[in-house]
């Protein structure tokens, strides 16, 4: 099944939106350039259309389990073997382990495309990064030196094990133990479940990072330690020893993401997985915290990503299937459905809902980059803020609307959709995940009315919505109405709602958590729409341009308009739920669902 | 053994064209440009050559425009020593590419010069040939194998009666077919690396090659559009048609 990279797209929110130059000279990223990015664009595009897409359909049939060893599904284990040689592992891993040390927001982009080519296969990189992560913040100098060159390289691969049977959202829970031993090592013993890419044939080694407790551990978040628990135990000179007491004793079975092997790993059958603490006992979810930004962002990428690419099937299956006449057309000749217009309002629902998604995590990305790097404390902190608040929008809305989105692909093939063999299905079914792994929509919510808005008395919020209406008044100066009007009305309508969390939070915050996710769509709508009214006026300009590409500028345009027309209008009906509505939510007693 | 190899920019393979509306040329304005597939498989065959220790220096040139440069970096992506930029704006046809290639092989002196067997915009299939012709070297044309020795190279060509084996003594000109190798996927830290690796520009003029057309476009048009086809029922009538509508009996 093709897939297209959308690199020209890319490229402009790279480059207009996501000001992609100020990136580049944050210190540490002098290598970093634009033709630079854009050869690293073009590379990954050929990578991801002429490797990752054509095995993600077969992906779909699944790895298989047997005898504790797990076969990865058809084609991927000479994918990843490829996708090592090429270097992609290491585009956003430290320079100082043998990564190339790209900006986050260099990296997301090529991620969109694994994503969008192949989800299942993405999480393979994805959850590797994040375990290199974690080991290069908070491991020791010997634990890193072992460690990352070969998993920044795909040598070897990574793994989260945080989940326990009774232990979900609420890691408070945690049960697995580990025992300190003479020569400093420990033993860990428990069950961990939804453990991605637990185990596989890929790589030569994986390297589990595990959530256990210690023996005196306290109760609760507070006594929970991280370690690393090799699939193989390393030897002094770095070659591979024996097998760790660790194994996966079964593979999920699952709606979406066939591809990506789901593990219930087992530790310590007979008598203990060896494992070394990573940084200080007791400190282990504050470090799994750190890379959670980047890991819900890479999520947040993920949902946009397959709904990009569930849009472009659409688009194709609409440019080609005939069927019935143009609505009002006197020619009863059947037209391809593109034609119709309820067609058309899926699609752009679908284009326009994608390119705000985007514009939002690549913004999203370069502060994340700008918090890290930016030599002025004050300008780093902001965009410290920035990021904390837009983390749980990005990852919330891009994968709540990828589940809408997915939907709308299938619904434009008709019946076709509900095949299996045309494929837009399994988009359908990869997409609904997204919206639940690192967090569902509902802690994200929490997160973002909690912490990111009523901890800091909404400042950020307000900030970000002042962007919003300074944007309306450069719409409205450039002759957009509909856009100025509807993006103003739309940020007084969430201004209502910030103001009514503030309120309600401290002493009612059951009011809050009533329409937390609303006001969770809600900011991503108003902000998506303030990144489209951004790319309007930017493609505006550019049209005074000797050489540019009208068509590619003008439907900007249009889809921003689309954008305003269509999606910033919802805003006031989630307003009146999250303000009016909590009472209804929570009135009717439990005996009664 | 130093390899000079040939690149052209054009029109990715994956774009559908479209004719300018005045029917002067092609419109590449906001068209997505890259490497020609051809040259692609001549730099791969020469990057495979130095790794198999055949091959001491790989030199890439290119002519044209400044955005060439691009396809320049491509290639020192997948493994080209250094790069040649001849610059210009002037539009550059077979005859004049191959007075510049023998202008830049004079002055590199290379034992191989490889390029690709035609590029996919005009499909000239010309420049390898005239280079050779200019540079009085023998020429291996359409090689799907290609194979060193101390002085000589034998290329296996892709004929039209099949394969035809020829040995050439060195220096000599190479144009590489489709089958002569895959390209490998650029690696990302050779991207990384590409931008420090030497490129230098230089001009027609400073070659002393006047690049002036000598061919003159008088009109590009789209195909005309294919006919609806018929049914017919049964041979008698098929031959009917194809000896009375069609005249091709």
């Amino acid at each position: 099944m093709i897939y297209n990279a959308p690199v020209k797209e890319i490229r402009f929110v790279l480059n207009e939106l996501a000001e992609l130059t100020s990136v580049c000279s944050l210190p540490g990223y002098e290598d970093c350039s634009v033709e630079l990015v854009d050869a690293i664009l073009e590379e990954a595009a050929k990578f991801a259309e002429g490797v990752l897409a054509p095995i993600n359909k077969q992906g779909d049939k699944g790895a298989t389990l047997k005898d504790g060893e797990v076969t990865a599904a058809p084609g991927f284990k000479d994918a990843w073997q490829q996708y090592v040689e090429s270097g992609w592992v290491g585009l956003r891993a430290p320079a100082d382990f043998g990564g190339q040390g790209m900006p986050a927001l260099v990296a997301i982009a090529a991620e969109e495309m694994w994503c969008s080519s192949n989800l299942a296969f993405s999480l393979a990189p994805l959850l590797t990064l994040g375990a290199v992560e974690a080991i290069h913040h908070h491991a020791s100098e010997e634990l890193k030196a072992v460690y990352l060159p070969r998993m920044s390289s795909g040598e070897w691969t990574g793994t989260m094990n945080l989940t326990e049977p009774q232990a979900g959202s609420d890691l408070a829970q945690v049960r697995s133990r580990a025992v300190p031993q003479a020569d400093g090592s420990y033993l860990v013993t428990g069950q961990k479940i939804f453990i991605t890419w637990g185990e596989h044939d890929m790589a030569d080694n994986i390297v589990h990072l595990v959530l256990a407790r210690l023996p005196d551990a306290p109760a609760g978040v507070k006594g929970i330690s991280l370690f690393i628990v090799p699939k193989f135990l390393v030897n002094a000179d770095g070659s591979l020893g024996a097998r760790n007491d660790v194994r996966c004793v079964s593979l999920e079975h699952k709606l979406g993401i066939h591809g990506s092997p789901t593990a219930v790993m087992s530790f310590g059958d007979n008598g203990g997985a060896v494992g070394y603490l990573v940084g200080e006992a007791n400190k282990g979810l504050g470090y799994m915290f750190t890379m959670m930004n980047h890991a819900r962002l890479g999520v947040g990428v993920e949902g946009m990503s397959v709904s990009e690419r569930a849009y472009q099937k659409a688009v194709e299956y609409a440019r080609d299937r005939v069927q019935s006449r143009a609505i009002g057309s006197p020619d009863p000749s059947g037209v391809a459905i593109i034609k119709h217009p309820d067609i058309r309002r899926m699609l752009m629902t679908m284009r326009s809902q994608i390119e705000a998604q985007r514009a939002l995590a690549f913004y999203t990305a370069a502060a994340l980059d700008r918090a890290s790097r930016h030599p002025v404390a004050s300008e780093a902190a902001r965009n410290q803020a920035l990021v904390n608040f837009l983390i749980p929008i990005v990852k919330g809305w891009n994968t709540e609307q990828a589940n809408e989105l997915t939907s709308l692909a299938v619904q434009v093939h008709g019946g076709m959709g509900f095949i299996e063999e045309t494929g837009v299905a399994q988009f359908y079914r990869d997409a609904r995940i997204t919206a639940i792994y690192e967090g569902t929509t509902g802690i994200q919510a929490l997160d973002l009315i909690g912490r990111k808005t009523f901890s800091e008395g909404g400042a950020t919020a307000r900030a970000l919505l002042d962007e919003a209406r300074a944007t309306a008044g450069k719409l409205e100066a450039a002759g957009y109405a509909s856009m100025a009007s509807n993006l103003q009305q739309a940020a007084a309508e969430a201004e209502r709602c910030v103001a009514f969390i503030l309120e309600s939070f401290g002493t009612q915050p059951q009011l809050a958590a009533a329409g937390s996710v609303p006001f969770l769509k809600l900011m991503g709508i108003v902000l998506g729409g303030w990144q489209l009214g951004r790319a309007a006026l930017i493609a505006r300009e550019k049209l005074g341009e000797d050489g540019v590409d009208e068509d590619f500028l003008k439907a900007k345009i249009t889809t921003a308009r689309f954008f305003a027309e269509h999606l910033l209008p919802q805003v006031g009906g989630l307003a009146a739920a999250i303000v009016d509505g909590a009472d209804s939510v929570l009135e009717l007693d439990e005996n009664l669902f | 053994m130093k390899v000079l190899v040939a690149v052209k920019r054009v029109v990715d393979y994956n774009v559908k064209v479209r004719v300018k509306a005045d029917g002067s040329d092609v419109d590449v304005a906001n068209v997505k440009m890259s490497m020609n597939p051809f040259d692609e498989i001549a730099v791969e065959e020469a990057v495979r050559l130095k790794e198999a220790g055949k091959a001491s220096e790989i030199v890439v040139v290119s002519m044209g425009v400044k955005q060439c440069e691009e396809t320049l970096r491509t290639a020192l992506a997948m493994g080209a020593d250094r790069a040649i930029l001849v610059e210009t704006d002037t539009e550059l046809q077979p005859l004049a590419v191959a007075k510049l290639l023998k202008a830049v092989a004079d002055k590199e002196q290379p034992q191989l010069l490889i390029v690709g067997k035609q590029a996919i915009d005009d499909d000239a299939n010309q420049t390898g040939q005239m280079a050779a012709a200019l540079l009085g070297w023998a020429q291996g044309t359409f090689a799907s194998k290609v194979d060193i020795a101390a002085e000589t190279v034998d290329v296996i060509r892709e004929i039209d009666g099949g394969l035809e084996t020829v040995k050439l003594r060195l220096p000599a000109v190479v144009t590489a077919d489709l089958r002569l190798n895959e390209p490998r996927f650029i690696k990302l830290p050779n991207i990384m690396a590409a931008k420090k690796k030497p490129l230098d520009k230089t001009s027609p003029a400073d070659l002393g090659v006047d690049v002036a057309p000598r061919l003159k476009t008088l009109k590009v048009a789209e195909p005309a559009k294919r006919s609806a086809g018929i049914k017919v029922a049964n041979a008698a009538e098929l031959v009917a048609k194809l000896k009375n509508d069609a005249k091709v009996l």
